[in-house]
């Protein structure tokens, strides 16, 4: 089913927690709601279940508004960060809760219950657990349970509160794999709220980034991890080195770093350049790139890839990523002063990192070119 | 109740003491106390009690039992205490889910009023609800111009019991109110679930082992009370006089073997009553960690 969110504001006492959002989800599709603490997404799923009344702006589900209609109406399945099982029912009393509530006449037989229930839980891979109470089940089994519960009435929509919040890496990285190997299988349309990029990134067919209750941009995972269209966006999204600096005549000027750019503004304005760990280089001669000079000051060596912390000249902290073929062959050690050269910077304009533009700039068209641009000849000590 | 639930923690650390040592010592010297402290105050005047009894004949505790007056007490001190609990059981729900659910000017105030019944001193407890019910008192006349007499009658027994009996209700299931997770609520909601169907399914459930353990102390307690209930009840053998209350004219009459055979009934009631209270505790425990 296809929901659509129509500009919708809500606000608790003073704190404005979704200011105008809206938003579209297609029919069977799995869609992210990624922000910050804070940011508004669990609010705006609140508001589509219907357990939270938007101040102003419609939800509607396949065209028609059921902004008026109760929760237990919308027909919607909902799981909670932290399970809210019913802990005085066993696994089967909690899947089959829902089916148990119905109205008399709608109400399926016990038969036909007892059937329903242990399909989802066989579903769910937890059929030997139905007569267990949730305070047996482990956390990952809790949230299963949870799921099945709320796919007991076959919800035309399943809406996800932080479904992984409470659970350790391990059991996380498992049933994200699972869910999405299970919304494959369900097609039902799903929207999940996490704090966690690389869950939403991984997971979603489309993730939508927000911040401060409104939505920064929305996109397919690559599209919004390669093309971020904001700094809070590709701030959010993975690590970053942060250069502070201006625009000024056409040129940026960001610490280390000098960049060529079609700014048509008059005048000198601040700006920030982005670059991501692995999208910096390091060499410890001059190879002829725009570089700049920097200290090694510490080497994580533990992992697929080799993080290497450095300070340039003026102080800053940068944090650069390489291939464990590269760094063997660098030979680094910790003290040693090596080059750093970037292979794809984007600049930000803008007092504040919420409200900055990307740059165009002068050998680019379209902000696509962008991923090849180098910075500007005049490393400060290149 | 209480002995049982330190036993059954020192039994668990002195399990613990064998595979490694605790931070704090003195589980030897805890436990010797914790049994000293129990034999005197609890076992040994219960004891007693029993001794007393087994002087007796059988016939004479039969007779002694089955007197009119006797059976009267009991029915009194029985159904007065039943109808006290349940009432509690029902209103003290109700005002510990508005102490828990609402925030409202006076909350705290209102919180704090729960405990007067078990701070107040029961005579003086006794002495202000006669004044109030008597058929002279500010409600008592309300009820005596519609032909109903509250002091002096059982009625007026039953409304001290609910008073002393109060808090036990509310303090037992405000914990577990405040425990029952909003979004267990919106979950039910969420899977179709009336008001009404939340509430009998959901939270009724979940509460129902606190208030009947609070109902089974408030029993306890109604049963025993005696300071209040002598000023309200007028203490007429056979109508309004209570048990503890018959217990104590017998001592004065020197009728020790009466007064100890009485009271061992009252005796035999409370540790029904406790195991009841125990069993219901081991309920809620069942299914509590989420």
């Amino acid at each position: 089913m296809k929901i659509e969110v129509v500009d919708v504001t809500k606000t608790f006492g003073c704190h404005r927690a979704l200011d105008g959002v809206t938003l579209q989800v297609d029919d069977g599709e799995l869609v992210a709601l990624l922000g910050p603490s804070g940011c508004g997404k669990t609010t705006l799923l609140r508001i589509i279940a219907g357990l939270e009344t938007a101040d102003q702006g419609e939800v509607l589900f396949d065209g028609e508004n059921a902004s008026g209609r109760h929760a237990r109406e919308r027909r919607v399945g909902f799981v909670f960060q932290h399970y809210a099982l019913f802990r005085h029912m066993t696994v089967f009393g909690n899947v089959a809760f829902g089916l148990r509530v119905r109205p008399r006449r709608q109400r399926p037989g016990r038969a036909q219950i007892r059937q329903r229930v242990y399909e989802l839980l066989r579903l769910v891979q937890l059929e030997e657990f139905a007569g267990s109470y949730p305070a047996q089940l482990s956390g990952g089994q809790r949230q299963r349970v949870a799921l099945a519960r709320a796919l007991a009435l076959q919800p035309r929509v399943l809406l996800l509160d932080e479904p992984f919040g409470a659970l350790d890496a391990k059991v996380r990285q498992e049933l994200r794999r699972w869910l999405r190997r299970l919304h494959d299988e369900l097609h039902v349309t799903s929207v999940f709220v996490t704090h966690d990029q690389e869950e939403a990134l991984e997971v979603a067919d489309r993730v939508v980034v927000m911040n401060q209750g409104g939505i920064m941009q929305i996109g397919t995972p690559p599209d919004v991890f390669h093309n971020p269209a904001s700094e809070f966006v590709m701030n959010f999204l993975g690590s970053v080195n942060v250069f502070h600096g201006r625009v000024e005549g056409g040129r940026a000027f960001l610490g280390p770093l000098q960049v060529d750019c079609s700014s048509d503004h008059p005048l000198a304005r601040p700006a920030r350049a982005l670059v991501r760990p692995y999208n910096l280089d390091l060499d410890t001669r001059s190879n002829g790139r725009p570089c700049f000079l920097a200290t090694v000051r510490h080497i994580h060596a533990a992992g697929p890839r080799v993080k290497v912390e450095l300070t340039t000249e003026a102080g800053a902290f940068v944090e650069v990523d390489l291939a464990p073929e590269r760094y063997q062959e660098l030979n680094l050690s910790v003290g040693e002063s090596v080059f750093v050269s970037a292979r794809d910077v984007r600049v930000f304009v803008g007092d504040e990192p919420e409200r900055s533009h990307r740059l165009e700039f002068q050998d680019g068209d379209s902000p696509t070119v962008m991923d090849d641009l180098r910075p500007g000849t005049e490393g400060r000590s290149g | 109740m209480k002995g049982d639930r330190s036993i059954a923690s020192e039994t668990k650390m002195g399990f613990c003491r064998r595979r490694n040592r605790r931070v704090l010592p003195g589980f030897r010297l805890t436990l010797g106390f914790t049994l000293l402290y129990l034999s005197l105050l609890v076992l040994i005047p219960l004891s007693t009690l029993v001794l007393w009894m087994g002087r007796l004949g059988w016939e004479e505790l039969w007779s002694t039992f089955t007197a009119p007056r006797t059976l009267a007490a009991y029915r009194l001190s029985l159904l007065g205490a039943l109808i006290a609990a349940g009432t509690n059981a029902v209103f003290g729900l109700l005002v510990a889910w508005v102490l828990v659910r609402y925030r409202f000017p006076g909350r705290r105030l209102l919180d704090t009023l729960v405990d007067l019944p078990f701070a107040l001193p029961t005579a003086v407890a006794g002495i202000a609800l006669t004044a109030i019910y008597a058929p002279t008192g500010v409600i008592g006349r309300l009820f005596a111009s519609v032909g109903i007499q509250t002091a002096y009658s059982p009625l007026g027994v039953v409304l001290a019991m609910v008073f002393v009996s109060l808090p036990f209700v509310i303090r037992i299931t405000q914990p577990v109110l405040q425990d029952i997770d909003r979004e267990v609520e919106e979950a039910a909601a969420t899977l179709g679930a009336t008001r009404l169907q939340t509430f009998t399914r959901v939270i009724l459930p979940a509460i129902i082992p606190a208030v009947l353990t609070g109902f089974a102390m408030a029993f306890a307690r109604a049963v025993g009370e005696y300071g209040s209930i002598v000023f309200i009840s007028g203490n007429m053998p056979g109508r309004t006089e209570i048990v503890p209350l018959l217990i104590m004219t017998r001592l004065e009459e020197f009728n020790y073997a009466g007064a100890t055979s009485v009271a061992l009934v009252l005796l035999l009631l409370s540790f029904v009553m406790l195991l009841l209270i125990n069993l219901l505790q081991a309920w809620i425990r069942r299914g509590a960690p989420v």
